[in-house]
């Protein structure tokens, strides 16, 4: 089973549906998609993010009204360096995509999706804990896993695997 | 982790509230987990939870790990599920190589899985009960589990720390007689199921404690994040298994277990029937296990058989370069979610070209459904918040990482 080539850009996957009715409400949104190995990957203008997920959560033929996951990867030392994923799932439709927003190194913040899912408390208090990513709004965003005197942030890839000696 | 700031009190002028600790060494909490209940009274006014006593950075230590090296991780994760983390996690990597596994392999791992499944649920329901007071029913889960839990060690070597699933299939055929031994055991599991519910389903104090208590509403269940049997419980029907098929699941016929009560007795309700769907579709699984290798056929990949290293050059070259550079794996992303016992287990990898993922998240359903506690027990009394915690069904190890 080889994978097909991964498709790129908004304008060559504008026929998915997805990509169809963010660019309907914004065009400015959607900085950049791609569709690899079967999943889609749509890249968020960091501004627009709560908004993008409303307009997925709320089009009668999309209703990606699950958040399953939310996670950070860290791109050091490249510029910009913090990429927070988003997965949502669609429950009546089962289907899944993928929201990236990407942030600088020295402003890494971006909204919160709490009023919209409450359940993304969690899991961005766990992305603030282990790489240092702030969230807007969010209504209690302190450490989670590590304790709270804890110094810098586990997951980032200038942070040894073994701690600070 | 909040244990070093002062415990918060959400009007201390007013003093009308207590704050109460719970855990992190509570029985009932399952684990380490520490709840600060905010209490008026009986009433709990507000309930937080404390997790992260049990973090040990996993998702870190996968970085620094070549691919086959991150399965035994996966077993720690989820302690009472390790084949179905073992199973998220191969998919995901084979996903990204774009292996295709042998019918054998994936039936056997569908097989394994719903015995985890069993052996997860039957933790479960025993302790869930003797949280609630019906000490009985614990011996006879464990009895059961014991005998899961020697059929995984005669398949993998171990009870609990199972690693049997490698990329690209599954790490040996399982022994002779292992099948009888499957099927010995799934012929007499729904006399023993029976018998669960003998002690429980029609019993007056049972009910009396479970019935009404802890209401998640649908609404509240979606957006908050949960999944597995704590969503089905509140009539969401969703089930990964049947839905997004993964490993061969499209072969099999199961129904998915729905209650809309949203109470503790609806979640006991779907946990228990889907026992009895987990043992059909392990019946399935054996009637139906086809011939043929369990491994997929890289040989870039999956480790060649002893006997093949010993007597053909090319097989002990690919084994010294397995071991000692790993196996590299195209560059992509992948987020694979299974349906394990508790719900959506996901691991999210990302591969930079190299032996070693980028970054590997593991999207854990208990840490999500912790997030539920709350919506379940404010403004009820003290005592439903341990029938809460036994229903919501969380692993610490999986809540923490």
């Amino acid at each position: 089973m080889a994978w097909d080539s991964a498709v790129t850009g908004v304008e060559q996957l504008k026929d998915c549906a997805e990509v169809g009715c963010l660019l309907a409400w914004n065009a400015a949104a959607v900085t950049q998609a791609k569709l690899d190995r079967k999943e889609l990957t749509l890249w968020i203008d960091r501004t627009r993010l709560r908004e993008a997920c409303l307009t997925l959560k709320n089009d009668p033929q999309l209703q990606y009204n699950f958040l399953s996951d939310v996670t950070c990867v860290d791109w050091y030392p490249n510029e910009p360096r913090f990429e927070v994923v988003y997965h949502l799932l669609s429950i009546p439709t089962k289907k899944r995509v993928r929201l990236k927003v990407r942030l600088a190194g020295d402003d890494a913040s971006v909204d919160s999706l709490t009023p919209i899912w409450p359940g993304a408390d969690f899991f961005e208090r766990e992305v603030f804990d282990l790489f240092g990513v702030r969230f807007n709004q969010h209504p209690n965003l302190k450490r989670i896993m590590m304790p709270d005197n804890w110094e810098g942030h586990p997951l980032r890839k200038d942070y040894p695997v073994e701690g600070y000696r | 982790m909040a244990h070093l700031t002062p415990t918060p009190v959400l009007d201390p002028a007013l003093d009308k509230t207590l704050v109460l600790n719970m855990g992190p060494q509570h029985p009932s909490t399952h684990g380490v987990l520490r709840l600060l209940l905010e209490i008026d009274g009986e009433t709990i006014v507000r309930i937080m939870p404390d997790i992260g006593y049990l973090h040990t950075g996993i998702e870190k230590t996968c970085e620094a790990k070549f691919y086959q090296q991150v399965v035994p991780m996966t077993d720690r994760i989820d302690y009472l599920a390790p084949m179905t983390n073992n199973l998220a996690y191969v998919l995901a990597v084979e996903k990204l190589l774009g292996l295709e596994i042998p019918p054998r392999g994936q039936w056997l791992r569908v097989m394994l899985n719903e015995l985890t499944r069993i052996n997860s649920h039957l933790v479960w329901l025993g302790t869930h009960a003797m949280d609630i007071g019906a000490m009985t029913v614990f011996l006879y889960c464990f009895r059961e589990r014991e005998d899961v839990l020697r059929l995984f060690e005669m398949v993998s070597g171990q009870r609990m720390m199972t690693s049997y699933f490698r990329v690209g299939g599954v790490a040996l055929d399982p022994p002779i007689g292992f099948f009888d031994k499957v099927r010995d055991f799934i012929d007499r599991f729904p006399a023993n199921i029976d018998e669960y519910e003998s002690l429980l389903t029609n019993n007056p104090i049972w009910i009396e404690r479970t019935k009404g208590v802890a209401y998640l509403a649908p609404d509240d269940a979606i957006a908050l994040g949960a999944s597995g049997p704590t969503l089905r419980g509140s009539g969401v029907d969703i089930d990964l298994r049947r839905d997004t098929p993964y490993s061969g699941y499209e072969n099999f016929q199961f129904k998915v277990p729905l209650s809309t009560a949203g109470d503790v007795y609806a979640r006991y309700l779907v946990r228990v029937a889907e026992l009895r769907e987990s043992q059909k579709i392990v019946k399935q699984a054996l009637d139906g296990i086809p011939e043929g290798p369990v491994k997929a056929d890289a040989p870039h990949v999956v480790l060649p058989d002893r006997e093949k290293m010993k007597t053909q050059m090319e097989a002990l070259i690919y084994h010294f370069k397995i071991v000692t550079e790993g196996f590299t794996v195209p560059e992509g992303e992948v987020y694979c979610g299974i349906e394990s016992p508790r719900g959506e287990m996901g691991y999210y990898i990302v591969s930079d070209g190299t032996a070693k993922p980028y970054r590997v998240h593991m999207r854990a359903p208990s840490f999500a459904n912790l997030q539920v506690l709350g919506k379940m027990c404010e403004g009820r009394l003290i005592a439903d918040v341990v029938a809460a915690i036994g229903s919501i069904d969380i692993i610490l190890g999986d809540v923490d990482r």
